[in-house]
């Protein structure tokens, strides 16, 4: 792909961002398409697709009918083919129907193959709470995709980080799901470099630098730990807080140089407590970097129910500044 | 296409008209359909009532469907079908709780097998197979309805439900209703089948095209289709051709997707006024006794409104309710939390 480089800065909304990200991916390269329920003439639930097939056609930017398998099956038949299909799941709590294709096809080919064929596909979904959705629309469920050898899974917590991170993931050689918190869709604005802007898979990003404790977190969480780092820090503690940006891979290397330093961990996600990615970046920590820590290793989750959509108290779900203050301050007194 | 009533409420099939008494039930089900909808667009603009899905137009579809059944049939409605939950006696203050988001709206009576609106699309299906088949094997004689939109059959589940309930001759109705939309997208682009009860013959059961803005006829072909299934005769899928009048949501700006051209005409079929002036030409509806319906539906609403004002808002610890029978160790522990974090709330401005 050879799209024009960054020549400057623009202010803008995340959802904006991955409309940009999409649409250089578009004019760049005419094998990518874009196709999911309501992506074309309407651009999207959410907009992320607003105006691109009115700008792309509608052979690149279409509408299918609704039915999540058939909409990653025919994407990983367009990949083995030769295109680079960008496929939206209206909602990560929506991708269940299509679990047989990406766990039986989308994470083997390139193995079953001998890498014949490999399936250049990303898959975008809106994930995660705080916005007061209905019933399964909250779910955050990238510990499957993680579970699922051969597919990556990013999830941007900036603007900058979608948009470039996008670019990178359309350009994979390999399956990519990408999770987009709606919570941050339009809640923060920054400036996005224009053109082909690219952020690389699998590196962190040192959102604050600490020395007494490493946060670890990603997605709509970074808003979340950020908050209680700025309190702990009006408090006199040091908090590095790392957004992941990137699940798998993991980029272990930024987690372990930290938790060295610091010698405290607490792992922020939204996700049920058991078997939740957070889990995984708690073993990693005690696997190699346990003769460092100075206290265990804290996780502050959702629970091990369904998000629940009742308004009222769904904001005790979804961790908050408050829960990983609290944490901190845990692993602070230990 | 089945019809027993003209737009116009005119009588084409004399043949297929329900009882006196059963037309009367329909339009006071109609109207007691349409008034949540109406209020409901009052109350979430008032902010007393969440986001929905509005039915409006769609009444004939939904009633006349659900009105076949009995209490001790299954009820497998989509968020959509407020309507046919409401016709099979799904308290109004029930229904008002879910779309307030409240727990006491997934709290069933004990006496329906009605299950709290679906909304991942199509799962449903294959789970109504079941249920119908189970009535089969515990020796009763009662069905199981499942409702789907003309979107949802496009998805892999209605089309396993579908070839289970023939192979496995399950007491099933399949409800299609062809509203025109799924979202943005309308029907043309989500297949090239033009006929949707045709999808039948691809599994060997029957399939029925019907008017969904006629009561009469959509009732008469779901009762065919319920007693068939009844004596063992299988499952039906019935296709109610209507249209969604409405936005998708409360939330949902159509003039993005649709114009206004696409929509004019359909109001010339509303379901409610085409019974209504079947209704009065027969002499079966007075302008009286019209008045007495819509005052008597009107308090029934008011007092079930109340009702629902009157659920208390869930505690922090219920969202950790009902998980397992047992909560696990885990769940105990993660209730603890809850409560300690919330025992507390001043401590929030701390943060
Ligand atoms: C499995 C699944 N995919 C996507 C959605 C998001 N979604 C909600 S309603 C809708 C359109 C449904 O259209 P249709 O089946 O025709 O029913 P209607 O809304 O018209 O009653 C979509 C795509 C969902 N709820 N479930």
């Amino acid at each position: 792909m050879t799209a024009t480089p960054p020549t400057g800065t623009k202010n803008m909304t995340m959802v904006a961002a991955i409309n940009d990200a999409l649409d250089i991916a578009l004019a760049a390269d005419d094998t990518v398409h874009i196709f999911g329920e309501d992506v074309g003439v309407m651009g999207g639930v959410f907009r992320a697709t607003d105006g691109l097939q009115a700008k792309h056609g509608e052979g690149r930017v279409f509408d299918t009918p609704l039915a999540e398998a058939a909409i990653v099956g025919m994407g990983i038949g367009m990949g083995l083919a030769g295109l680079k299909p960008v496929a939206e799941i209206q909602f990560a709590g929506f991708l269940y129907p299509a679990l047989d294709q990406i766990l039986s096809h989308l994470g083997r080919y390139r193995h079953r193959t001998r890498s014949r064929y490999h399936l250049p596909m990303v898959i975008r979904a809106p994930y995660g709470g705080g916005v007061h959705t209905p019933e399964q629309h909250a779910d955050s469920p990238e510990a499957i995709l993680a579970h699922t050898p051969g597919v990556k899974v990013v999830i941007p917590s900036t603007p900058a980080d979608a948009k470039g991170l996008l670019l990178s993931a359309i350009n994979d050689p390999d399956p990519v799901f990408f999770f987009e918190a709606i919570k941050l869709y339009r809640s923060v604005k920054e400036d996005v470099p224009t053109g082909d802007y690219r952020v690389p898979i699998g590196k962190a990003r040192l959102v604050t630098h600490g020395d007494d404790v490493t946060v670890i977190c990603y997605g709509g969480m970074v808003e979340v730990a950020q908050k209680a780092a700025a309190a702990a820090q009006a408090a006199g503690i040091g908090v590095e807080v790392i957004d992941l940006r990137t699940l798998v891979p993991m980029d272990t290397d930024t987690i372990i140089s930290s938790v060295a330093r610091t010698g405290r961990a607490v792992i922020v996600t939204e996700a049920p407590r058991t078997a939740g990615f957070h889990s995984e970046i708690a073993a990693v920590i005690a696997e190699e970097a346990i003769e460092h820590l100075r206290a265990p290793i804290v996780r502050v989750t959702g629970f091990d129910a369904p998000y629940p959509p009742f308004t009222a108290v769904e904001d005790v779900y979804r961790p908050n500044p408050l829960r990983v203050a609290k944490a901190i301050r845990q692993v602070m007194d230990y | 296409m089945v019809q027993c009533l003209a737009p116009d409420g005119s009588v084409v099939r004399e043949d297929l008209l329900p009882d006196p008494e059963t037309r009367l039930e329909l339009y006071r089900q109609m109207r007691r359909a349409r008034h949540f909808d109406e209020r409901g667009w009052v109350l979430y603009r008032q902010g007393r009532l969440g986001v929905f899905p509005p039915f409006g137009g769609m009444e004939a579809s939904q009633v006349g469907t659900a009105a076949a059944l009995t209490k001790n049939d299954w009820l497998f409605p989509t968020y959509r079908d407020t309507g046919a939950a409401l016709t099979l006696g799904l308290p109004i203050a029930r229904t008002l709780a879910y779309w307030r988001t409240s727990p006491h709206g997934w709290h069933m009576p004990a006496d329906l097998k009605v299950l709290p609106f679906y909304i991942p699309i199509a799962t449903q299906y294959p789970q109504a197979v079941g249920a119908a088949l189970a009535e089969r094997r515990q020796g009763t004689r009662n069905v199981a309805m499942a409702f789907i939109g003309d979107g949802g059959s496009s998805e892999g589940d209605f089309h396993e439900a579908l070839n289970f309930a023939g192979a496995l001759n399950a007491p099933c109705v399949f409800i299609l209703q062809n509203n025109g939309w799924a979202i943005s997208v309308p029907t043309r682009a989500q297949t090239r089948a033009t006929d949707l009860s045709r999808r039948a013959d691809g599994y060997g059961i029957p399939g029925v095209r019907v008017d969904g803005n006629d009561a009469l006829a959509t009732y008469h072909v779901t009762r065919e289709a319920v007693d068939r299934a009844r004596n063992g005769g299988g499952p039906t899928l019935i296709e109610t051709v209507t249209y969604r009048v409405k936005p998708h949501t409360v939330a949902d700006d159509p003039s993005r997707y649709r114009s206004e051209a696409d929509t004019a005409g359909w109001d010339a079929k509303d379901p409610v006024t085409r019974l209504r002036t079947h209704l009065l030409t027969a002499g079966l509806l007075t302008e009286d006794s019209e008045a007495a319906l819509l005052a008597e539906i009107a308090a029934e609403f008011e007092a079930a409104l109340a009702e629902a004002d009157s659920y208390p808002e869930p505690t922090p610890a219920e969202i950790l309710d009902h998980v397992f029978a047992e909560p696990t160790p885990q769940l105990k522990k993660q209730r603890a939390e809850i409560l300690a974090e919330h025992a507390a709330p001043n401590q929030k401005e701390q943060a």
